[in-house]
């Protein structure tokens, strides 16, 4: 995945300017770096390089009416459905499958919305902060889950802790 | 100063005692049962309609009138504003109309309506055109309420169009809708007894009331008024039970 010439300004704030990257289309590459210094953007501007990619937003957007297992079958294919109940115990989100998102809490949420960008069906993930919220070691136990799901990842966090796990860190 | 709350069973009775004994108090001044019936005589007289076949077949025509019309205003409403968040020409074509038909004297829409329409079917026109720009602004309401953030996802996640407005704009317009519509019903229904009133189709309310002023019934016009007011409220309440029984259900846990 490469990035050519990727200027970004928000008003007067310059956050790229004529900057090229590329990130290996395998493996966990970890984007780090303080906040503002264009995390999110990086991310953004490879989701519209990459469309088709699975990208999961920096907020929750949980639908309120909606309970967790129906945000992972909203996503997904007919086929795939199956999946659902692996993908909500890979997050540990087993057991509340009839919650609502105002049931949860924030931790819980943001799994949520993690699992629904795992149920996608891109051919890489593209994660914006996916463990805000959640504690050290929750963040510990599934992070190898995600690397063992065998597509690329693209991944920003502030907790430097994670680096270990990387197969690149990209330091903004 | 913190109002004490009043109980509820207060709530109803006081302004009932307060208005109706004020009526009472003027009709036994004024003594003419002609000009100013007593409450007792109205309900009287509305007690005698009541116990008669014709009276229920021409509430349950009004009210069938009003609501194939009010529905139908409703749809257009909901239809064309929707299709004026999505495409700026029908917002173009439709908005004037829109401002027009909220402008025009609904005694003017009536009597030109009258000119191309049966009696039968002034009221049900009528009742439309009321209830189509309230369900516009509802909807134009509700579509302002979604999230942005949402529709954002819908795209990313490669939503179908349909998915997109059932997941996303549906339960973010639904408490706007829902209150478009009771206001559009009950714009449908006032509009629609005085399309009656000036057309008079057979079995009416309508048609009731300007009877009963023309042979100088008054105790009946007033007992055809309570009626149609009493039919409103009690349709309104049935109406918004239902929404709120549905609501609780669908909702469920969420809050």
């Amino acid at each position: 995945m490469e990035l050519h010439d990727l200027n970004v300004a928000f008003g007067d704030k310059v956050v790229f300017d004529h900057r090229d990257f590329s990130f290996p289309d395998t493996g966990l590459t970890l984007l780090t770096g303080p906040s503002g210094v264009g995390k999110t953007t990086l991310l953004r501007a490879l989701l519209k390089e990459y469309p088709d990619s699975a990208f999961l937003f920096q907020e929750d957007r949980l639908f309120p009416r909606r309970t967790v297992l129906q945000h992972l079958l909203d996503v997904m294919d007919k086929p795939d459905r199956d999946r659902a109940e692996e993908l909500l115990a890979l997050v540990e989100l087993t057991g509340e499958e009839g919650a609502y998102p105002a049931q949860l809490s924030g931790g819980m949420a943001r799994r949520l919305a993690l699992a629904r960008c795992l149920a996608l069906a891109g051919p890489r993930f593209l994660l914006d902060e996916p463990f805000a919220g959640v504690d050290e070691p929750l963040q510990r136990r599934i992070l190898p889950r995600l690397q063992a799901l065998g597509k690329p990842l693209v991944l920003s966090t502030h907790n430097r802790g994670l680096l270990e796990y990387a197969d690149r860190v990209v330091e903004l | 100063m913190k109002k004490r709350p009043l109980p509820k069973a207060w709530r109803v009775l006081l302004p009932l005692c307060v208005w109706l004994g004020l009526w009472w108090a003027l009709a036994a001044r004024i003594g003419q049962p002609l000009l100013l019936p007593t409450p007792w005589q109205v309900l009287t007289c509305l007690g005698e309609l009541a116990g008669t076949a014709a009276f229920w077949t021409t509430c349950l025509t009004t009210l069938g009138r009003v609501f194939l019309g009010g529905g139908m205003g409703i749809v257009a409403g909901v239809t064309l504003a929707a299709l004026s968040a999505r495409f700026e020409g029908c917002a173009a074509v439709f908005s004037p109309a829109v401002k027009v038909i909220r402008a025009t004297p609904v005694a003017s829409f009536i009597i030109l309506i009258w000119l191309w329409a049966s009696a039968n079917w002034v009221p049900v026109v009528i009742a439309a055109l009321m209830a189509a720009p309230i369900a516009w602004s509802a909807t134009h309401q509700g579509v302002a309420e979604v999230d942005p953030q949402l529709i954002e996802l819908a795209e990313v996640y490669r939503f179908s169009r349909w998915k997109t407005v059932r997941l996303v704009y549906l339960p973010a317009m639904e408490n706007a809708l829902a209150n478009g519509c009771r206001t559009a019903l009950g714009f449908a229904w006032k509009s629609g007894v005085a399309a009656e009133a000036l057309c008079r189709p057979v079995r009416a309310m309508g048609t009731a009331i300007w009877n009963a002023k023309t042979y100088l019934e008054t105790p009946q016009l007033f007992a055809w008024t309570a009626a149609v007011v009493l039919l409103s409220i009690a349709v309104e309440k049935l109406l918004w039970g239902l929404w709120n029984a549905a609501e609780r259900r669908r909702a469920g846990g969420a809050s």
